[in-house]
């Protein structure tokens, strides 16, 4: 969460709404470890990480949704070795993301 | 999350204060969250009382170990992420042994600050590389800097300075607590503490005496022995 603190105040003194993405579980090897976090903002900003690189897109995608929709989901991208490479998940390991919306007010 | 909860937990990031959140990631109240300070009671979205408690409790347990991860409760999967304090070194006496110690501290990851009131003890010219200098008492000094995740070194060598910061140091939350001094400084030393009121349980926490066995001389390889020492305990080994 540190390291996405400064992106979520700079998008919300800019009236941007902001969701928030956390890797919550993983298994076998992944590149980033559980408590990592991307931000991202309705304008399109981006912030952070929850994988090298491979699943940010959908990610990106599932935040936007939650700050529409104001509802909080947990998402699963688990990647069979022989496909890893195809799909993007190189490490061929099972990430959870949970994606959260961060409210404007109560 | 919540804007009320986002903006606490902010502040005590911000601030460096151990702080835990939990959230739940599936089954029923998917997305409430509690925040979990230790100390402080609990802020809940959940209202089932017994629940939180059970959360609360693991969740300090995890901060304590710098653990996180997800726990299941009945149907209930909750996600615990802690925010333990920086890794902190606290020298009592700026002595020779802490300029290298502070030395050795920094690129393992600690955080460094030194405690001497003794002015021409403690100056940014030798402790330039310091995180923090405190002129102040040790026990003054102490107060509200120890965690879990702290060492604290007492190197003064002098008994008026030495016990009030192991009496202090030695009950509270500190990882690691060290007092240089050889076997016979410290025999006198337990029966000090001792007649202070510590108990045999919080006397036996102190390492002491300090560092581990490599047969330091210099103030150099004491500090060297010292740090090996707190890595050693940060990494669950008894040496």
């Amino acid at each position: 969460m540190r390291d996405v603190v400064d992106a979520i105040d700079t998008w919300q003194q800019r009236g941007e709404r902001v969701a928030i993405a956390t890797v919550v579980r993983t298994l076998g090897s992944s590149p980033r470890g559980v408590g990592a976090k991307m931000v991202v903002s309705d304008a399109g900003n981006m912030a952070g990480s929850v994988s090298g690189g491979c699943i940010e897109g959908a990610v990106f995608t599932a935040c936007q949704q939650a700050i529409r929709t104001g509802q909080a989901t947990l998402m699963h991208f688990g990647v069979p070795d022989e496909s890893a490479w195809e799909v993007g998940l190189a490490c061929g390991g099972t990430i959870d993301v949970f994606i959260e919306p961060l409210g404007i007010s109560e | 999350m919540q804007k009320t909860i986002y903006t606490r937990l902010r502040d005590l990031i911000t601030r460096e204060q151990p702080v835990a959140l939990a959230t739940v990631v599936a089954g029923d109240d998917i997305g409430a969250q509690v925040l979990i300070q230790p100390d402080h009671a609990a802020v809940s979205m959940l209202t089932d009382t017994a629940l939180v408690g059970l959360v609360q409790q693991d969740a300090l347990a995890m901060l304590l170990r710098g653990d996180q991860g997800i726990q299941t409760y009945g149907a209930r999967q909750i996600f615990i992420e802690t925010y333990p304090p920086p890794a902190t070194i606290i020298m009592v006496g700026a002595v020779h042994i802490a300029v290298a110690l502070t030395t050795f501290a920094k690129p393992l990851g600690f955080r460094t600050i030194v405690v001497d009131a003794r002015g021409a003890f403690a100056t940014n010219e030798r402790f330039g590389h310091a995180d923090e200098l405190v002129h102040a008492w040790p026990d003054e000094a102490l107060q509200g800097r120890l965690h879990s995740n702290t060492a604290v070194v007492v190197l003064t060598h002098d008994p008026k300075l030495d016990d009030p910061a192991l009496l202090v140091a030695l009950p509270s939350a500190a990882r690691y607590v060290g007092a240089l001094g050889s076997s016979k400084t410290q025999a006198a030393r337990v029966i000090r503490l001792r007649e202070a009121g510590l108990s045999d349980d919080q006397i036996a926490r102190l390492h002491a005496p300090i560092g581990l066995p490599i047969g330091g001389r210099t103030p150099e390889e004491i500090g060297l022995s010292i740090m090996a020492q707190i890595v050693a305990v940060r990494n669950g080994k008894s040496l």
